[in-house]
């Protein structure tokens, strides 16, 4: 019984309560938070619903998937810094590219005028 | 150990030898070692699976603006609706989570409930997420209208098919255990969903911060 605890961590009941409470909490303040419109900073917005996101992640990670560093000698928390590295260049490389491209593919009125006033 | 294998029932899959690592390591060391073959590489299977998910989410973060003077996310999503399917999916987590502390404690009956209810919660998700494509398909929104709803079909389907294969595999394994009771591939069988399972609301996580929170507030 010792063995199974601490093999692959099961969880305890309070864990999963206490995991579930702050999922419960993290994914309400998002949806108050677009649904009640409280916030006239689209853009904090945009970034605190993200922030409160990757916080609910972590949680998730933590309380219900049991990662840690110890687990499958390392080898889970290892493969999982893998994704994510990986996870963060697709989505940081994709985005900022296509963004580039989108920028200069589509000219916005003044760099149209920009270019008709050349010499 | 011929003998203990000889007597036991047929099983169509490689039984995992629980002495195999006995001779050179301590009990205690053995027992974790035969364990984490499978786990660690159903956790490597969902590291890839996590992959295709960045990869379409990236798309969508892409894609996700060009509505191609079709529908836009504010005109499309009830957020309500939204709030009900994310709490149906956070429910069956932690129902599943109570399904594997009866199943340490070796309570048959016990795990079987906890599943049914996670396997309900989930059903009700799926039946919210067809409820949902359904009604967008009758106003027009498909696939077809915009590189916006290409990506959102995508995205949000893969991951309702995950959920629907996982509810199949709720379903499979309530049979096991009714079967053969809580035996050591059967925990082990569990413990496999619970990661699986877990990591797909980790993946809604994602999908309605930067699907439906983010494209109903700009």
């Amino acid at each position: 019984m010792s063995a199974d605890t601490h093999e692959g961590g099961h969880g305890s009941l309070k864990s999963y309560l206490i995991g579930f409470v702050l999922s419960v909490v993290l994914t309400a303040v998002p949806f108050w938070i677009v649904m009640g419109d409280v916030m006239d900073n689209k853009t904090l917005a945009v970034v605190l619903i993200f922030v409160l996101g990757g916080m609910q992640m972590l949680v998730h990670i933590h309380y219900f998937l049991h990662v840690t560093i110890k687990a499958e000698a390392g080898w889970q928390v290892m493969s999982m810094g893998l994704t994510i590295l990986l996870l963060v260049i697709v989505l940081s490389g994709s985005i900022w590219v296509m963004f580039n491209l989108e920028e200069n593919m589509m000219p916005a009125h003044e760099q149209i005028e920009r270019v008709r006033n050349l010499p | 150990m011929s003998a203990t294998t000889a007597n036991q029932p047929l099983e169509f899959f490689v039984t995992e030898d629980p002495h195999a690592a006995h001779g050179d390591h301590g009990g205690d060391h053995a027992e974790h070692h035969h364990e984490t073959g499978t786990m660690l590489g159903f956790w490597i299977y969902l590291m890839s699976d996590c992959l295709i998910f960045g990869i379409l989410f990236a798309t969508y973060a892409v894609l996700g603006g060009n509505y191609a003077a079709g529908p836009a996310p504010v005109d499309l999503f009830d957020l309500d609706l939204i709030l009900i399917s994310t709490s149906m999916l956070l429910f069956s987590s932690i129902t599943y989570g109570f399904a594997v502390l009866r199943m340490d404690k070796g309570d048959l009956n016990g795990t079987t409930i906890w599943l049914i209810v996670t396997g309900v919660f989930g059903a009700c998700f799926l039946g919210l997420e067809i409820y949902e494509f359904n009604h967008l398909w009758h106003l027009g929104a498909t696939p077809m209208a915009s590189a916006f709803l290409s990506s959102f079909f995508f995205l949000v389907g893969t991951h309702g098919l995950h959920v629907a294969s996982g509810t199949l595999w709720l379903i499979v394994l309530l049979v096991q255990l009714r079967m053969h009771g809580l035996t050591h591939a059967n925990k082990r069988r569990v413990m496999c969903l619970s990661l699986f399972w877990h990591f797909l609301d980790l993946i809604w996580i994602g999908v309605f911060t930067l699907v439906y929170l983010t494209g109903v507030l700009l």
